[in-house]
């Protein structure tokens, strides 16, 4: 059956009552494939004309019956004769853009509506959001669908005056075909059939267009594949993944990124046998010659057409989470098969939906799409989004919640990433530890202002250094005054200021110092990636735990008085959080006496250096 | 047997989600409740890591009251594929003698499968559940994403679900966070019998017709599986019918349809031409409006 056509993945969308619901519950109705029982449905629910609610057989959840709007978007499958098709039915509604954006970047063509009764009064914005999304996510074909023209008596103007402005509207944008089409959803007007009440339209019908689509040309890819898992059976070490890109056989040359080994096939197994070829979107299991090291995360390429290596990038991004994406804060970004830590180095700009133009922003709220540049812990084989969607996408998740914050789009590798080489010094951390006798660290005291951290830190530094270890003390109100000196107290400003202390706890570790910091360091998430940041056994997170009570009474800089006051906005304990650490290393009750903490702190230190 | 290009498409997607789940989660489990969909996932599990074992365990939520041709096929195929099977039952609900007949099919719904659920991945402290549900069986699920968060006592937040994109899948959890996983989300009941058919999967033979003893009930067809357990409400008698089952549940809850089906190959055929939505024979779902939806925010699967 060589003609079979493939599955077919269609984006639905467009703003809130323009009838999306309606659009697939017709298309669903006028290819037969409805049950008894859904029709019986339909027979009960009717619109207020008396028509059948197709939007009934969608929208699915409680409270979007209740509301009579779509929330999330619902997946439905049908098929023709001539292919099987699966619907993303995405939310109107700006808020829930998010959710848009997860249908979007599953379809190959998206099928947007607009009501053609608003002609005259211009263009919705989230039409032209939900067309910008489609685009920026890779879709290169639409079917806008200009729907009720029952309403306006299926008058030609109606649907010239849109068609014209809207294709004004986004003919910068990349798509490879825009179709628009006159319909009624409700009655069925050119979406199954040709309707007798447009005569003056000669085109296809929305499912013509739907049932004669074919795939951008993508053959003559080089060969990728991200390894998701290695399976190991007796001898037998297959690598197996699913191919993003090209084709692959026995015999062929690849290399494993990162790390730039080569290797050559030696068979695809499979559970049916053998496989002789695989191409893009199979899942299959290779078996290498050599004796290579690979493991998840990994990439295989064609030998001859290596993927660039970068952990720098200028990428857009689509910010998902309720709190503003930050520069600074540290995510875990997980690209393809791989995980690694990124920092926002800077945000470039924003896109504004409703002119198509980049505007400048200093965050990102929730539904924002922004152009940033994104720093790696460590490098990574890429490739730019709109060359392969797989290893360019990538999404950033929060390290605490494990939400997904971000989903973003690789563009290029920052010059300076491809240039930067990393030189490998002979006098390194362990010939630093060895010639002073000690186990390099970093002793990260956490809590709030005047609650003891630094007169702490600075006792056992004495302590340390009478008993004649090589330390060095760290202070965020010391390094406030030069390093960081061009930081406030913003958000994104404490993110860096804890960014870059721990930079510099790093280096000294690195030059062989025991590292005693005291920072407030507020936030959890900043103090988890400063961990990470760290081998383990290098970083004591220690928290001096003193109520705030406690340490407004104390007050030695006079700054509680003046929080209290709303002299000083932002501090912490006041009127900016504190999380408290969940899980320390070393927990102090902040109420005692110095002296009594100081042999606990002792304690504990002593046996870890 | 040849697969035709969408075909080839889910099961590599399906293949796809299994690798990750396996590679992203510390204690993943495979909801099996042997019915086709178990099957076909079974399936797709076999392969997604062949040549190797399926490196999780397999999990049967037994309410006792499964048709006795479905046990036989559970220990048949464990036994077979060498499967790490746990099978659990909720022994409250055992000792409390919770059955279709003393309680209602929603209470003893939630007693002997939510419950008893949220206990066995409670008890096997599992961080990652597989199991077969596919959008096309009901309005709520064709809401959900393949890998859905469930907060802690394991609740579904259906307003507030991760974006999903590409085939990067987030498999991070917050405290108290266990994840549901659906291999077969973009699948449908045609698809699920087509790939039966070209792969030559073994099912329960319930799934083919033959003749069964059946009384008639809320104008279902209920298969007398153990006599001595059945419970007749008044005017109820018993009749030989040729029936077979859409889906398999526990025997008094499980509607039959009558058919002539006797293959894969004639199942796919009646499939093509069904006038009716494979769910209308499970009594559970039309207790009450919205109700898979109110079932899953409780924990049902």
């Amino acid at each position: 059956m060589s003609g079979e056509k493939s599955l077919l993945r269609i984006l639905s969308c467009g703003s809130v009552d323009d009838g999306k619901s309606t659009l697939i519950g017709r298309i669903l109705y006028d290819c037969g494939i409805l049950y008894e029982d859904q029709l019986a449905l339909l027979e009960k629910e009717r619109t207020s004309e008396g028509l059948p609610d197709f939007s009934c057989l969608l929208d699915g959840l409680l409270a979007e019956r209740e509301q009579a709007i779509t929330i999330d978007v619902a997946y439905r499958s049908f098929r023709t004769a001539t292919r099987r098709y699966l619907v993303a039915d995405a939310p109107g509604h700006e808020q829930y853009t998010r959710n848009m954006i997860t249908g979007a970047s599953h379809a190959d063509v998206a099928l947007l509506l607009i009501d053609a009764t608003r002609a005259d009064k211009g263009l919705l914005p989230q039409t032209v959001r939900h067309t910008a999304i489609a685009s920026l996510l890779g879709i290169r074909d639409i079917i806008v669908a200009i729907n009720k023209m029952d309403r306006v008596e299926y008058k030609q103007s109606a649907f010239a005056l849109i068609e014209e402005e809207y294709r004004e509207k986004i003919c910068e944008l990349p798509f490879r075909s825009v179709y628009c089409v006159p319909v009624s959803a409700l009655h069925g007007d050119n979406i199954c059939h040709k309707s007798e009440a447009t005569h003056w339209y000669a085109g296809p019908t929305v499912l013509d267009i739907l049932e004669n689509w074919e795939p951008v040309n993508a053959t003559s890819q080089p060969f990728r594949m991200p390894v998701q898992w290695v399976a190991r059976q007796g001898d037998f070490r297959g690598l197996a993944g699913t191919v993003v890109s090209g084709e692959l056989r026995p015999g062929q040359k690849l290399v494993v990124q990162p790390s730039g080994v080569t290797a050559t096939v030696r068979s695809l197994a499979s559970f049916d046998g053998n496989m002789p070829m695989a191409a893009r979107d199979q899942s299959v299991c290779v078996q290498l010659e050599e004796d290579v090291d690979v493991s998840r995360g990994d990439i295989l390429a064609d030998e001859d057409v290596p993927l660039d290596v970068a952990d720098q990038f200028a990428a857009r991004i689509v910010c998902l989470s309720e709190s503003a994406l930050v520069p600074g804060r540290s995510y875990i970004f997980r690209h393809g098969t791989s995980e690694a830590n990124a920092t926002i180095l800077s945000l470039s700009s924003c896109l504004d939906l409703n002119t198509l133009c980049e505007a400048p922003a200093k965050e990102l709220k929730q539904n924002d799409i922004g152009s940033i540049k994104i720093s790696l812990s460590r490098p990574l084989p890429f490739a730019p989004y709109n060359e392969n969607q797989d290893l360019g996408g990538f999404l950033l998740v929060d390290r605490v919640s494990g939400n997904t914050v971000g989903a973003g789009m690789l563009q290029y590798a920052l010059y300076r990433s491809h240039t930067i080489q990393r030189h490998n010094f002979t006098i390194n951390k362990a010939a630093q530890a060895t010639q002073k006798n000690q186990h390099p660290c970093v002793f990260w005291f956490t809590g709030l202002s005047a609650s003891g951290k630094s007169t702490l830190a600075n006792l056992a530094a004495q302590e340390l250094y009478a008993a004649g270890r090589h330390i060095y003390t760290l202070d965020g109100d010391n390094l406030r005054h030069r390093l960081n000196r061009d930081l406030g107290f913003t958000m994104g400003d404490r993110a860096e200021n804890i960014r870059r202390a721990g930079e510099v706890a790093c280096l000294l570790a690195d030059a062989g110092l025991i590292v005693l910091a005291s920072f407030i360091s507020p936030n959890k998430e900043e103090r988890a990636a400063l961990r990470e940041r760290f081998e383990s056994g290098e970083f004591f997170e220690i928290f001096v735990d003193t109520p705030l009570e406690v340490c407004a009474a104390r007050d030695p800089k006079g700054l509680y008085a003046q929080a209290v006051s709303g002299k000083i906005p932002n501090f912490t304990g006041v009127s900016a959080p504190f999380d408290v650490p969940d899980n320390p290393d070393l927990h102090l009750d902040g109420t005692k006496k110095p002296e009594e903490l100081l042999v606990q702190l002792m304690r504990f230190i002593m046996t870890q250096v | 047997m040849h697969l035709s290009p969408h075909l080839h498409a889910l099961e590599a997607e399906s293949i796809h989600i299994l690798r990750e789940v396996a590679a992203g989660f510390e204690k993943p489990v495979m909801l099996y409740s042997i019915g086709k969909d178990s099957s076909t996932m079974l399936h797709l599990a076999r392969k997604a890591f062949y040549p190797a074992a399926i490196p999780f365990p397999l999990m049967h939520v037994d309410t006792t009251w499964k048709f006795r041709e479905m046990i036989l096929f559970r220990e048949r195929m464990a036994k077979e594929h060498k499967l790490n099977l746990i099978v659990y039952t909720n022994p409250a609900g055992h000792e409390d003698n919770v059955t279709p007949f003393t309680y209602g099919s929603a209470r003893y719904t939630d007693i002997m499968k939510t419950e008893a659920l949220r206990q066995a991945l409670d008890k096997y402290g599992f961080d990652a559940a597989i199991g077969g549900a596919r959008r096309d069986e009901e309005k709520s699920r064709a809401k959900e994403r393949i890998f859905s968060v469930r907060a802690s006592g394991h609740r579904w937040n259906a307003r507030n679900q991760r974006a999903e994109l590409w085939r990067l899948y987030n498999t991070r959890l917050g405290l108290g966070e266990t994840m549901r996983v659906f291999p077969l989300s973009n699948w449908t009941e045609l698809d699920v019998w087509e790939y039966i058919l070209a792969e030559s999967i073994p099912i329960v033979p319930l799934y083919f017709t033959k003749e069964r003893p059946v009384i008639r009930r809320s104008g279902a067809w209920i298969m007398i599986d153990n006599p001595e357990k059945m419970v007749y409400e008044p005017g109820e008698s018993l009749e030989l019918r040729r029936i077979r089952f859409r889906t398999l549940g526990c025997w008094p809850l499980s509607g039959a349809i009558e058919s002539e089906a006797e293959s894969v190959a004639d199942i796919v055929a009646e499939i093509r031409g069904a006038r009716y939505s494979e769910r209308q024979g499970r009594l559970i779902d039309s207790d009450q409006a919205g109700s898979m939806e109110k079932k899953k925010q409780a924990g049902y699967f």
